[in-house]
């Protein structure tokens, strides 16, 4: 009896989350794979003829492959804004953890701002341009490092709550200080947390388009999410390269989920609820 | 914070005086530290951010300002549309933070019991966080329609049919929550699941041992020692709901009309609209109400979380 | 590699303003030196074919300029990434943009070169002039084609109907009580691309104007309004009757612009209030557009009075920080001159007549280019409004759908859409506001 519930519960629980999270996603392919006459229809049915690979080398060709130099851009622009941000939020959550005062309170009201004031477009152009980064790669870097440290630096400070002070001072008589201290007992101890960080922020600059459009401008810096327009325009769009386009910009994230699922859990147990 | 100062330091050895312990701390957390976060912080946002906040008091087309004081602010509070856009914002946070709150919970309560696919399941409510907004909102536009919609078609099957959800004013917003809550009730999920998992083991045998139901479980254990994460989840997804925009803007637009506008939409039209002294103006206004919002209930959930 | 080319490109210029100096500033490019030219142009199809077909064109001639096209998305986010690169001093050499009221907001007297009297401009009609001028100076050349902003019909329906393209108000209504007890669709509407709402009330400005030829002057010193004045207000009246009449098809509201073109194309519907601009790209698909589809303009209530409201060609503009204006100059004549347009012609099929003086009408034309041609011809037609005045309200488009939708009644609507208007003649600091 109680196996029978078991089983009708998790078969109830399989058929509402596949009805409820899989089908929007088997819409998308469905449709990546139709004629474009027949993805207009923007309907769910079977398609009637099966250009797989007409789409996707139309998709991956369209204007001069842009699309793989999107890869590129935006692997380089995630790798290095996700590397800096780590690091440069783990050494300030530590000390703004470790040490209250005037600046730690400083500190503290910087981050929920950032978290809560919108970025303005134009001076940070011009900021820039003054700096000669304006349309360089590293330059988008640090725009998505400054405005994704807020939130890291939160993810962080939440998890070093957790870390006894113990530890720092048992380091200290062993004679280590300051950087020895953070980057060779201190951080290791981060990893579940620095995951979650890594992942959430990976996320969050994969997916983003309005802050490439703007300061790295032009076809040969375009970023995966930016192609999404060469699909969808004002006057007519192309139902199935865009929906193709879709699935092949959101096979990166998925690939990256399905290997560190565990551990962004992992991460969050030790990090983001304790504090 | 405060909770550092009383806790015992056993390995410190004899106590010390006040002020070795202070060049101590200098020694061990050097401000330094905030060296590289903030000169990037600062340079790239801050900087920028305070130019932006004196634009708001010109008008500014990009090519060149004019200082008009508060005009700007005065225009912004005179707007339409305003008060629609306030009343959906609100309704937009609380609807979504508190939807986000109680599947969330429900989920993860689901996701930690000994479910056989609970691997697969996890994969599969996350899955939606990783997708961008605008493909997200692309595809929900397009399930949404009537008649040829796939939401409409299984709705006929109850008998419901017809209904234009995002071209009707009295359910576009609407919608645009439900389809927020689909994209993002899988992080509040994982955070619970996490918070759950931190729960000690032996309270859940104490409840077993005095021969408490699931439901016992559920409201003695799980409900009150799952607080933190309920803090963070309504933290996130309250901040993200009062700023809350893409989503509006790729499925609804604000409309039809204004029925759907939230603060956000109403200054993102105002800058597409190249009001750039007026749009900032509004920022600065949906800071200032976000602050007073977010930093009152971060203090009050902070105290809750300590004591 | 960007920053690579970026500062070769630079050197490059550098090199060749050091070289037209050292000749005492002789403006015509030295002849062997390769000048590599950027357009940023908008990423529609029709956009990025005209744009190739010119330069591809223009270069045979021309082996030292090389023309390299960026791409930029269209709308909204298109006009600020324009406004922010110009702002910023980051434009490519030339670009593609609107011409008319979006153009005043690009501060072209700051930001573009100046093209008055220059041969570039020779063969660029006269009346064309005006919608790419500011402060009694030119800046831009005319690309693609004219266009008309009315009513698209399918001449099947109308023939299996019976029905005759209407003159007055009058007849257009009781044309779509015979295409509604005909069981299809009387007037499309797509309200989920919400600028598709505002036809009604901007194609109707020919109306407006043969009633009132001072509108537009009145309109943009603030002397004239919307709500006061009835002639004006019809195009909101007109919005609002299709709606209570219960011409508009179902789902209007989260209907968009291509399955509103779909409906018209393949019968379902007679009518869609739209511009003639959006068929040709739809010919791949459906050849049957080029003759199925014709056009009329917003019918008054004069049957002598009628005719049609235009939309003037985009132009391509220059930015002021361009390095090399003299061979900019020499692919802009190229695109204002009958090879230019005849190259824009094998790529896309035009949607009305081009503002280039010589410049024909294929015989094949599409049937709404040959519409459009017939009004012009027995002189019949106005510009639209944002061709004659700087002043044009953002929220045009979410009024229109709200009025449109009898969310608004259209009363109200022309009041808000005044008070939107006075918003943003204010923030452009226009005089009189």
């Amino acid at each position: 009896m109680r196996t029978f519930r078991r089983v009708t519960a998790e078969v109830v629980a399989l058929v509402v989350a596949g009805v409820v999270f899989l089908i929007p996603f088997s819409f998308m392919l469905l449709t990546a794979v139709k004629d474009s006459v027949q993805a207009a229809e923007l309907d769910f049915s079977w398609p009637t003829s099966w250009p797989i690979v007409a789409n996707i080398a139309e998709v991956v060709s369209a204007r001069d492959y842009v699309l793989l130099r999107a890869y590129l851009n935006t692997t380089v622009l995630t790798v290095g804004s996700v590397a800096i941000t780590v690091v440069f939020a783990a050494m300030a959550a530590f000390v703004l953890q470790r040490r209250a005062g005037r600046i730690g309170a400083l500190a503290n009201f910087l981050v929920l701002s950032g978290l809560i004031i919108p970025p303005a477009i134009v001076p940070t152009i011009w900021l820039l341009q003054a700096l000669g980064l304006f349309k360089t790669m590293p330059g988008l870097i640090l725009v998505e490092v400054a405005f994704g440290l807020s939130f890291a630096v939160l993810l962080f400070r939440a998890f070093i709550a957790g870390i006894p002070r113990e530890l720092d001072e048992a380091a200290m008589i062993d004679g280590c200080t300051g950087l020895s201290l953070f980057f060779r007992v201190i951080f290791p101890l981060l990893r579940p947390v620095t995951i979650t960080v890594i992942l959430t922020m990976s996320v969050t600059v994969f997916n983003d388009f309005v802050n490439p459009l703007y300061f790295l401008p032009g076809d040969e810096n375009a970023t995966v999410q930016v192609t999404l327009y060469n699909f969808q325009s004002q006057y007519s769009t192309e139902w199935n390269l865009l929906f193709m386009d879709i699935v092949l910009i959101t096979i990166p994230p998925l690939l990256a989920f399905v290997f560190f699922n565990r551990k962004i859990v992992a991460g969050m147990t030790a990090g983001a609820v304790k504090g | 914070m405060t909770k550092q100062d009383t806790r015992p330091r056993p390995k410190a050895g004899p106590a010390e005086p006040d002020r070795p312990q202070r060049r101590k701390a200098a020694a061990a957390y050097p401000y330094a530290f905030y060296l590289p976060a903030g000169i990037v912080y600062v340079v790239i946002f801050l900087i920028p951010t305070v130019m932006a906040f004196y634009f708001s008091l010109t008008r500014w087309t990009l090519f060149d300002s004019t200082f008009v004081g508060l005009e700007n602010f005065a225009d912004f509070f005179a707007e339409q549309n305003l008060s629609i856009g306030f009343r959906n914002t609100l309704v937009y946070a609380v609807l979504t933070s508190g939807l986000k709150v109680v599947l969330g919970m429900l989920l993860g309560v689901l996701l930690t019991s000994r479910l056989r696919l609970r691997g697969f399941l996890r994969s599969v409510v996350f899955f939606p966080v990783l997708v961008s907004t605008v493909a997200v909102g692309i595809t929900f536009s397009v399930l949404l329609k009537p008649d040829t919609g796939l939401v409409d078609r299984a709705l006929a099957l109850v008998g419901v049919s017809g209904h234009d959800w995002l071209g009707d004013a009295t359910t576009a917003l609407l919608s645009v929550a439900l389809v927020d809550v689909w994209k993002g009730v899988g992080l509040a999920t994982v955070i619970y699941i996490a918070g759950i998992l931190s729960i000690p083991p032996d309270y859940y045998q104490a409840v077993e041992v005095d021969g408490g139901t699931a439901w016992h479980r559920f409201r003695h254990v799980t409900l009150p020692l799952s607080r933190p994460a309920t803090y963070s989840v309504i933290i996130l997804s309250f901040i993200g709901g009062l700023r809350s925009f893409d989503l509006i803007w790729t499925m609804t637009r604000g409309g039809p009309g204004f029925t759907s506008d939230v603060i956000a939409s109403i200054i993102y039209k105002q800058y597409q609209a190249g009001f750039y002294g007026l749009s900032t103006a509004g920022n600065v206004m949906l800071f200032l109400v976000v602050s007073a919002i977010v930093i009152p209930l971060s203090w009050f959930l902070g105290r809750r979380e300590i004591a | 590699m960007k920053t690579f080319h970026g500062r070769l490109g630079a050197a490059l210029a550098a090199l060749a303003l050091a070289t037209t100096a050292a000749c005492g500033g002789d403006p015509a490019p030295a002849a062997g030196e390769p000048v590599t030219l950027t357009f940023l142009v908008d990423n529609s199809e029709t956009t990025l074919a005209t744009a190739k077909a010119v330069v591809d064109a223009f270069q045979p001639a021309n082996p030292d300029i090389k023309i390299e096209i960026e791409t930029r998305p269209q709308g909204t986010e298109g006009d600020n990434v324009v406004k922010t690169r110009l702002s910023t001093g980051d434009m490519t050499d030339m670009f593609w943009y609107n011409s008319g009221s979006l153009l005043q907001a690009l501060n072209p007297a700051q930001s573009m070169a100046d093209l008055t009297g220059d041969p570039a401009l020779a063969n660029v009609q006269d009346s064309y002039l005006s919608v790419v001028t500011q402060g009694g100076k030119a800046y831009g050349v005319p690309i693609s084609t004219a266009g008309g902003g009315g009513i698209l019909y399918n001449r099947k329906v109308y023939a299996d109907l019976g029905l005759q393209p209407p003159k007055t108000w009058a007849e257009f209504t009781a044309n779509n009580e015979k295409v509604k007890a005909a069981g299809l669709t009387p007037v499309i509407s797509t309200f989920k691309d919400t600028w598709t709402s505002q036809l009604f009330v901007l194609g109707d400005f020919y109306n407006v104007h043969t009633a009132l030829p001072n509108f537009a002057a009145d309109y943009t010193a603030n002397k004239a309004k919307y709500a006061a004045t009835p002639a004006a207000m019809t195009g909101f009246q007109r919005l609002a009757d299709v709606h209570q009449k219960g011409f508009l098809n179902k789902g209007f509201g989260s209907a968009t612009l291509d399955e509103g073109l779909r409906m018209l194309v393949e019968g379902k519907g007679a009518h869609y209030p739209m511009l003639s601009f959006l068929l040709p790209p739809l010919l791949k698909d459906y050849p049957q557009v080029a003759t199925d589809i014709g056009f009329f303009g917003i019918p008054g209530d004069d049957p002598a009075r009628n005719g049609a409201t235009i939309w003037e060609p985009a132009a391509v503009y220059v930015a002021r920080s361009t390095e090399h204006l003299a061979a900019v100059k020499k692919f802009l004549a190229f695109v204002a001159s009958p090879a230019g347009t005849d190259a824009q012609t094998k790529a896309v099929a035009p949607a009305g007549p081009y503002r280039v003086k010589g410049s024909k009408l294929p015989e094949d034309a599409i049937q709404v280019a040959k519409d459009l041609q017939a009004y012009i011809d027995r002189d019949a037609t106005a510009p639209a409004l944002e061709f004659l005045s700087p002043v044009k309200g953002p929220a045009l488009e979410q009024i229109t759908v709200a009025v449109g939708s009898g969310l608004t009644p259209a009363a109200e609507g022309a009041a808000q859409y005044d008070q939107d208007v006075a918003k943003q003649a204010k923030q452009l600091g226009l005089a009189g506001w």
